[in-house]
Formats: C-alpha cells, structure tokens, sequence
C-alpha cells in the first residue's frame, strides 16, 4: 500500500498540484511583501485558466495561450490596482468583488463565447509542451520529478528562486519589501510605494494567469467552470503561513501538492472520494493553526496579555 | 453626523451617476459578447424579476431575496462585531443538511417536527462559526481565512453525506428522501409564496433590536470597534467574540433549514453553494455600509438582479452569470466610493499576519 503510494508517477502528479498553487502563493508573497492583502488569487487564476484556453484554441498556439493567461491575469491586477491603490477600497472588500467577479467573467465568456457550459474541450486546445532532460531523465525516483514537466515546473521553481535572491540582493527588491514594512521610510528616499506595490501587484497578475494556464493548458487542455477550485485560497494560507518569504512558501507548497496527490491515490483504496478531497485543506488548516499557534504563544510571552 | 451641503451632495450625485454609468457600461459590453438582442434582453430582464402570470416571478424573487437578506444579516452581525467572517457558506451548507437530517430522521412531524429542525440547523451552523471563532481566540488563527477554509469541510461532509449514508437512491440524484409533507413550510394562501420571507423577517426584527437597543449588542459593536478598548473596559471579550460568532453563524443555519424546508424540501448536492447565496449575503451587507435596516432593500435588489438574470438566461440567450459579475462590479464602486466607509461601522482593521 505504502509502495504504492509513492510509485514514480507520484513525482509527476506532485508537480502537477504544486505548480498552479506555487506560482499562485508567489504572486501572493509578492503583494504580501509589498504591503497589499491580495487574497482575490482565486479570481485571478480562473481567469488566467480560461484565457489560457481561448488563446490557445483560437490561435493554435499555446505560447498565445500562455501569453493570454498572462494578459487576463494582469486585467485582474489593473483592476485591483484600480481600486486599491489608487481609490482606497479596503483590499478584503475587493478581492471578494474580484473574486465573484473572476468566477461570473469565465463562467459567463465560456457561454457567450465559445458556447458551451460545463466543460470545452477541443483538439484545437494546444497543450503546453514538457521539457525532457536526457541525463536526468534515466534517474531513478528523481528523474520523473525532475524531468519530462511542463515548461511552467521549470519556471516556477525558477521564479521562487530568482525572487529570493531578488528581494535579498537588488534594490528593487528592497524597495518592494521596504513598501510593505516601513512605507513612510521609503517615500523618505523619494521613492513611491505605491508604485512599488502596482508593480508587485502586476507581477502577481501575470504569476496567477500562469498558474491558471497551468491547470487548464497543461496537462488536460479542456477549461471547467470554477476550474481553480479552492487553489488560490491554499495559495493563500501557503502565503500567510510562510510570512511571504519565498523559500518556505517553495516548501511549504510542496507538502501541499504532495498531500493534493496523495489524496487522488488513496481513493484507489475505496475512500470515498469527498474524504480525499477535503485533505489538501485540511492540511493547510493545520499548517495554519500550527504557525498561528506559534505567533499566538510569542505575543503572550513578549506582550504578556490575553487578549482575542 | 456630518453636515450636508450642496456641494457634499453634488459631489455624492456625480460619484454615483459615473458609477452607475461604468455597471451600465460593462453590462452592454457584457450582452454584446453575448451577442443578445437589447430590447429583447431589457424587456426578459424585467420580466422575470417583477412579472410572470399571477406575478409568479415576482414571488420568486421575494423568495430568493428572503435567503439573501438571511445570509446578509449573518454577515452583518459578523462584521459589525468586528469579525470578518466570509464562513457563511460552510454554516449555511451545514445548517441546511442538519436540518434535513432532523426533517427525515428525528420521527418528530408536523408544525413542532419544523421547529425541531429550524432549531437544529441553527444549532449547527453556530457550531461551524464558533469553531472558527474558537480557532481566533485560542489557537491564533485569522478569522478571515479560519472562516473560509471550514467552507470547504463543509461541502464536502454534506456532498458525502447526501451521496452515501442519506441518499435517496431510488431517485438516482445526490440528494436526500423527500422530507414529509406535514414539516414543508406552509404557502401564502392562493400564491406559491412558502412563508420562510416570514420567518427571515422576524428573524431581522430580532436582529435589528439586538443591534440598536439590547446591551449585549451594544457591547458586541463595542467590541467591533476596538477590542482594546471593550478589554480595558471590562468586558468578556471571549464570550461576546463567540457568542457574536454563535449568533451570525445560527442565522447562516437558519437560512439553510428555511431552504430545505420551504424551497427544496430535501437536501440537494450544491444547491446552497451554486447560488452563492452566502456571497450575495455578504455583498448585500456591504453595499449597505452594514447599516442594519438597509439590507432588505439591498436584499431585493440583488434578488431581484439574479431573477431577471436568470430569466435573460431563459429568454434571450444570455447567461445568467452577469448577475454575479455585476454584482462584483457594484461592490468595487462601493468599496471605493469616498462617501463609504466600511470601517466605520465595521471590523477594525485586521492586520494580514
């Protein structure tokens, strides 16, 4: 049973979960950093999958599509953008209108335009190609985790990496950080934060519409309604529990894709199919109350009062 | 209370004729991609939310809206103490499949069998919302996303229990027996109005004398606006967050046994997620300014904008799915709009950590 569970095809399915909701919390991570609670991932990954679809089926071409997700996630930034930054709306509010707002604009395009409800699915849909490397594809275990992905695997793996650095390294990415924790001490250097977090917000954009290309153009090529189903509120806990630092969110994301795998295997043992599927969230419900927990013991030590 | 003007005034008119320009402007865009005829689509608009023979559709809406303005006080009650609970799916989804359960399988029939289950769904869902509140206080975690992730238990223990254990599996659906005819919310003599609008009513003149002239309501408010303060005060801050909670979440629990009882009359898979009642309710609660009288009309309204859509739908070929969207546009223009101020009335500020 165990052996089963952790077969080579498990390291391909790993990535599979993971990759939408990594690139997803990275996005997130940016904005947290730079001071604005984006929690309309949700939103802006459903549109990035639909747009994934109609770029690719109408052009034939899955660069298109990948290049559509981008846009559609970015239209969603603009509008965060919008009415965040720049007309003060309190951002809770207007990731819920963002949301609802990304679940209507799919459901209802996917209608309007391409006329069907449900489910499209074309052979005009042009997938995303995987990337084999040779050396490392004959390894054992490893080589299905690190070779034969999608193209987004690589990139996302890669993002998280080049982020850390930035943010450790650059002075872009001080400023980005200094706009979420000391904003007054960045306009001191004449610097505005609020362009820096249009800027983090816009990066977030185009990270969330590849995620969404990731679940509709990937590995399935077919868009369903309300395709992201939940991801982009892990990618939300995945944020506040790693504190927007890009390294433990690399990890942490990763334990989620594996417990989202594990539970599509454990209903080959005849779970019924709504225990499996809770996991993933109960997972990231613990993850979160062990890290709040954590916060929750500090402040009583250090503040030494009980209040909330 | 700040002094009107004429320039104050002016300054709000202009704000809300360009807003409504920008929800008029997108719906066309909207119904040209959906390549509908106008008139056509206007006319099967108003139709279906107000019209219909013997005003058919028109009670629909009041019965829609009668869930809606429930979902919205739950959110209300919430956000005015001071948490942000967005949970109202999950303790609607759970209120609805215990009070079915209490329906079909308590043996208790007629008038007192509904009492038992309203009772029950209430029950339940506070339960969902404490949990909640329970994880805030005691274990640090966030409200907002405590509320939220204890959604999607929700759905799926029902969607379980309506596949397995509960299901009527002569009828091939995922859904539970058909509950007994005695325990169905009677109608409106000589309309096909259930009387759940009545029930919801007296349920927000409940709410509205625990928001405005009882002391525990008082003090939940206080607590609202700054728990530090309702702290240093003296007040059981604990006990007024969850019984805040336990208040919001047994009024989600309500709407879901009034929804089994008087529309559905079972338990269906999805049917209290797909009309994201508990999202209109939220989005209800916060195009008002959470101003406790004001959602019955803000109730109506967007019932009455998902009726008509869903007649559009019917009609003209246009999905149904505008009415979310224009929701979600509506709400941006409030959120932003400079006369609003959600704090005010509302949660302090939840730091993101």
């Amino acid at each position: 049973m165990i052996a089963s569970l952790f077969d080579p095809s498990f390291a391909e399915s790993i990535s599979r979960m993971t990759v939408p909701i990594l690139l997803a919390a990275l996005g997130g991570a940016i904005c947290q950093r730079a001071g604005v609670f984006n929690i309309a991932l949700e939103g802006f990954i459903i549109i990035g999958a639909f747009m994934a679809v109609l770029g690719s089926y109408f052009f034939g071409s899955a660069s298109v599509g990948l290049f559509c997700a981008m846009a559609g996630g970015v239209f969603m930034a603009l509008l965060f953008a919008e009415f965040h930054l720049r007309r003060a709306g309190d951002p809770i509010i207007v990731s819920i209108a963002l949301n609802l707002i990304g679940f209507g604009l799919s459901t209802y395009l996917l209608r309007a335009i391409l006329g069907v409800s449900g489910v499209f699915q074309h052979d005009g849909i042009k997938k995303i190609s995987n990337i084999h490397i040779p050396l490392i594809e004959s390894l054992p275990y490893v080589g299905k985790l690190l070779s034969g992905q999608s193209l987004l695997f690589y990139f996302s793996i890669i993002a998280v990496l080049f982020c850390h650095a930035f943010y450790a390294k650059h002075r872009l990415g001080l400023w980005m950080r200094a706009a979420g924790e000391n904003a007054s001490g960045l306009t001191s250097l004449g610097v505005s934060p609020k362009r820096m977090q249009f800027f983090a917000l816009t990066v977030c954009g185009v990270l969330c519409g590849l995620a969404g290309a990731q679940l509709s153009i990937s590995n399935v090529g077919l868009f369903v309604e309300n395709m992201s189903a939940g991801r982009g509120w892990i990618a939300v806990v995945a944020v506040l529990v790693s504190g927007g630092r890009p390294l433990p969110l690399l990890g942490l994301v990763f334990l989620f894709g594996g417990v989202d795998s594990m539970s599509l295997r454990v209903q080959g043992f005849g779970w019924p199919q709504q225990f499996t599927e809770i996991l993933p969230y109960l997972a990231s419900l613990l993850a979160l109350i062990i890290v709040s927990y954590k916060r929750l013991r500090k402040d009583w030590a250090t503040k030494g009062i009980k209040i909330t | 209370m700040r002094k009107l003007s004429i320039k104050r005034i002016s300054l709000h008119a202009t704000g809300w004729l360009i807003s409504f320009l920008w929800v008029g402007l997108a719906s066309a865009v909207l119904l040209f991609l959906a390549d509908a005829d106008f008139i056509n689509s206007l006319h099967a608009f108003f139709k279906s939310a107000f019209g219909g023979r013997k005003f058919a559709y028109l009670l629909s809406t009041i019965s829609r809206a009668a869930l809606i303005i429930g979902m919205a006080m739950s959110a209300l009650i919430a956000f005015r103490g001071g948490f942000f609970n967005i949970g109202g799916e999950g303790q609607l989804v759970v209120g609805g499949l215990a009070s079915a359960t209490a329906a079909l399988y308590f043996g208790i029939m007629g008038p007192l069998g509904i009492i038992v289950a309203c009772l029950t769904g209430m029950a339940a869902g506070a339960v969902w919302a404490v949990l909640a509140g329970a994880m805030r206080i005691w274990l640090g975690v966030p409200i907002l996303v405590g509320t939220l992730l204890l959604n999607y238990p929700a759905r799926f223990i029902a969607s379980y229990f309506v596949n397995h254990p509960l299901r009527d599996i002569a009828s091939g659906m995922p859904q539970t027996h058909l509950i007994d005819k005695s325990m169905w919310l009677p109608l409106i003599p000589g309309t096909r109005l259930d009387t759940g609008f009545i029930l919801i009513l007296g349920a927000f003149v409940l709410v509205l004398i625990y928001c405005h002239r009882t002391v525990a309501g008082y003090q939940a408010r206080m607590t609202g606006y700054s728990i530090n303060f309702a702290a240093a005060a003296g007040l059981p801050i604990h006990q007024i967050s969850l019984r805040t909670l336990a208040i919001s979440g047994s009024i989600a629990g309500l709407v879901g046994a009034i929804a089994v009882l008087g529309l559905h009359h079972r338990f269906v898979d999805g049917m209290l997620v797909q009309p994201l009642y508990a999202w209109t309710g939220i989005v209800t609660a916060l195009l008002v300014n959470l101003l406790p009288w004001a959602i019955v009309p803000a109730g109506l309204f967007f019932a009455a904008l998902h009726s008509g859509a869903a007649g559009m739908e019917r009609i003209a070929d246009v999905p149904k799915e505008i009415a979310v969207i224009l929701q979600g546009i509506i709400i941006l223009f409030v959120a932003s709009s400079k006369t609003a101020d959600i704090r005010q009335n509302g949660p302090a500020k939840e730091k993101s950590e």
